[in-house]
């Protein structure tokens, strides 16, 4: 997304006091909200570096109201003094956090795939399936975002028991591309849409079979969208909660259902789940930052025309 | 599924004819025999699974894979009996089969299971009820005020709304940072909700230590508990989801400000509007068709709430909280009750069928009647 400025509101003010004002207005406003949104981050990550009297009497600067020390992350596993040592929590934590690397990449992968090929074909041919046209077609995909999980939860927890699919990482998978393909077809079309059609007939010409063609013409060109699409549907698939929780147990149970079910007999261990919320939403956080360019370019696909 | 024809005008396109017979043949043989493969395989579990005979498998698993081979045999049909069209097609084909087999077959299964009273912990298997459960539903309090919440939170959404275009116009002023900004707008968004609802939910607004507890007794609130009276409980749950997706719609609202032409707001200027006309008589109109969708998307994310709910406060005070979502999955975990939620799923899917083909008429309507 290009930056531009449109300087509306700066320009409409003549004089200095008054663009003295909005610009206080405005800065102190940004600098709010994001303190709002960076707050429950500091907190989170400080809050696992304390002991049990810094959590409970609120202490919130390292260094000044309390010393930092690795607790949180001792009782992980993952602090310097114990990451060389066996430990059984770690084994646990490196167990639910490949599961969710496992199901969020191969469902963003899967829909990726699938949903690119579907989204090219409705975009670039007709079909008539029965009555069913391109129209119809593209409605029944984008139509099952309005799927509330909760519709298909117990039958699938019925199902999947059925076909020996229930705490599967397989499973998990199948659900969550089911989740994030609408999401992927509506940007992959808004995609190829914007791909000029005179490259493909081009390649056409030139002895490109039409799967020649999208393989080696269109899809570099379609890259970046892909790379939108994947991300975003990695953050879905990462914080899915609700199919997790229902049909997953033991084997295939991911890190936000370990994260739910931290409630010890005395009480919670704030430091421990506080690395443990670190270590769930950091790897987001990161790609996050680093992508944020896709993962904007993701969301605004086919809003602005 | 054999009426498929695609006629893409700007291909040569090459006629079927040319394919030679053989070819056709194989085509339709292939096809013959996976669809009896399949149809077999489903016969004999089927028989295998009502014990009148003992041949078979323990799951159905096998089934699954029989119906990706004639998946696989369908594409293959499509290809070798139309050439280049069965190639287009094949474009479509994995997607369909996929969505068709994990939509259509499991609604319609809800759709059985919501007629039976089953219950998966007891020993008694499931038994066809019909109605009941419905009849059961009609008379559900807890049911009907977990409804009565989804409008309260759907409602919310405006409030997130007014929040978001403000955040997209500060965004789109004439900054410093405004990158560094943006990314720290959009963090809430990449977090996972259940992290949050433990972190901030359960620990920032802890009534004894919680920052948020402390703060409010400093500004006057005696009695900080976010989350024991149903209003403040409610009030509690709409802000904690609201801060996780005001980035979504915000960044929505900010590409349509930033694709606005740059004349019209010049015009509106050199006419001597002031800031606030401007806004209101060319910004906002203008922005009214991204400000629908993005709206639309929100609510349609936002009648799948459920888990701030689940691990926040299990719906509490007293169902206080309860979104439709979170009360059916309570009903299952504490209940096994399969029959009786999936009634309440089914009810609440028609619902939202209803509401959104509604909302997206009238909002279509709507921003027709204001341009």
């Amino acid at each position: 997304m290009s930056v531009q400025t449109t300087d509306y509101t700066v320009s409409e003010i003549r004089s200095p006091a008054a663009f003295i004002t909005s610009r206080v207005f405005i800065y102190g406003a940004l600098v709010f909200w994001a303190f709002v949104c960076l707050f429950p981050i500091y907190w989170t990550i400080t809050t696992s570096f304390k002991s049990a009297v810094d959590v409970t009497q609120g202490h919130l600067i390292p260094f000044v109201d309390f010393t930092p020390d690795w607790k949180g992350w001792r009782s992980l596993g993952l602090s310097p003094d114990s990451i060389f040592q066996t430990s059984t929590v770690r084994d646990e934590f490196l167990k639910r956090f490949m599961n969710s690397v496992i199901t969020s990449v191969g469902a963003s992968g899967l829909a990726i795939i699938i949903g690119s090929l579907a989204a090219y074909g409705l975009v670039r041919y007709r079909y008539k399936f029965a009555w069913f046209k391109n129209e119809d077609i593209s409605f029944f995909f984008l139509s099952q975002l309005i799927l509330p999980p909760v519709v298909l939860a117990l039958p699938f927890l019925v199902l999947y028991r059925e076909v020996a699919l229930l705490d599967t990482r397989i499973g998990l998978v199948l659900l969550y591309t089911l989740m994030v393909l609408p999401i992927v077809i509506w940007i992959m079309r808004d995609q190829f849409n914007s791909i000029p059609v005179e490259l493909e007939e081009a390649a056409l010409v030139d002895g490109l079979s039409i799967w020649g063609a999208f393989f080696r013409i269109v899809m570099p060109i379609a890259l970046p969208g892909m790379v939108a699409a994947f991300i975003l549907a990695m953050v879905l698939c990462w914080n899915e909660y609700f199919f997790a929780a229902l049909l997953t147990s033991t084997d295939a149970k991911t890190i936000p259902v370990m994260v739910a079910s931290q409630t010890g007999s005395q009480g919670i261990n704030w430091w421990s789940m506080a690395a443990l919320a670190t270590a769930a939403i950091a790897p987001l956080a990161i790609i996050g930052i680093a992508l944020e360019r896709y993962l904007i370019m993701g969301m605004t696909a086919g809003s602005v025309k | 599924m054999a009426e498929q024809t695609s006629t893409a005008n700007a291909w040569p396109v090459d006629p079927a004819d040319l394919i030679p017979a053989g070819r056709k043949r194989l085509g339709w043989g292939l096809l013959a025999l996976a669809t009896l493969g399949l149809l077999a395989i489903i016969v004999v579990q089927i028989l295998y699974k009502t014990e009148m005979s003992t041949v078979g498998f323990d799951t159905w698993r096998p089934v699954i894979y029989a119906y990706v081979l004639w998946g696989a045999a369908l594409g293959a049909w499509q290809v070798l009996t139309r050439g280049e069209d069965g190639q287009r097609a094949l474009f479509l084909l994995p997607a369909l089969l996929f969505t068709i087999a994990m939509v259509i077959f499991p609604t319609l299964f809800g759709f059985y299971i919501a007629l039976t009273d089953w219950n998966l912990s007891s020993f008694s298997g499931r038994k066809f009820n019909g109605l009941d459960n419905f009849w059961q539903m009609l008379s559900d309090p807890y049911y009907r005020n977990a409804l009565f919440n989804m409008v309260l939170y759907v409602l919310a959404v405006l409030v997130e709304y007014v929040v978001a275009f403000g955040l997209a116009l500060l965004l789109n002023a004439q900054i410093r940072a405004r990158k560094f900004f943006r990314v720290v707008f959009l963090l809430p968004l990449m977090l996972s909700p259940v992290a949050v609802s433990w972190m901030v939910g359960k620990s920032l607004m802890e009534y004894r230590f919680g920052p948020a507890a402390t703060l409010a007794r400093h500004l006057g609130w005696d009695n900080p508990a976010f989350f024991s009276d149903p209003i403040t409980a409610r009030i509690s749950i709409m802000m904690l989801d609201a801060w996780t997706f005001i980035p979504f719609m915000m960044i929505m609202l900010l590409a349509g400000l930033q694709a606005m032409s740059r004349e019209v707001l010049e015009a509106a200027r050199v006419d001597g509007a002031t800031a606030w006309q401007t806004f209101w008589q060319v910004t906002f109109p203008l922005m009214l068709p991204v400000s629908v969708t993005a709206v639309i998307l929100r609510i349609i994310f936002k009648l799948k709430l459920a888990d701030i709910i689940i691990t926040l406060t299990s719906g509490g005070p007293g169902g206080a909280t309860d979104s439709v979502s979170s009360f059916i999955y309570r009903e299952y975990r504490d209940r096994s009750n399969v029959g009786y939620g999936t009634m309440l799923a089914m009810a609440y899917l028609v619902i939202i069928v209803v509401f959104v083909t509604w909302l997206l008429k009238f909002a279509s309507r709507f921003v027709r009647n204001v341009n």
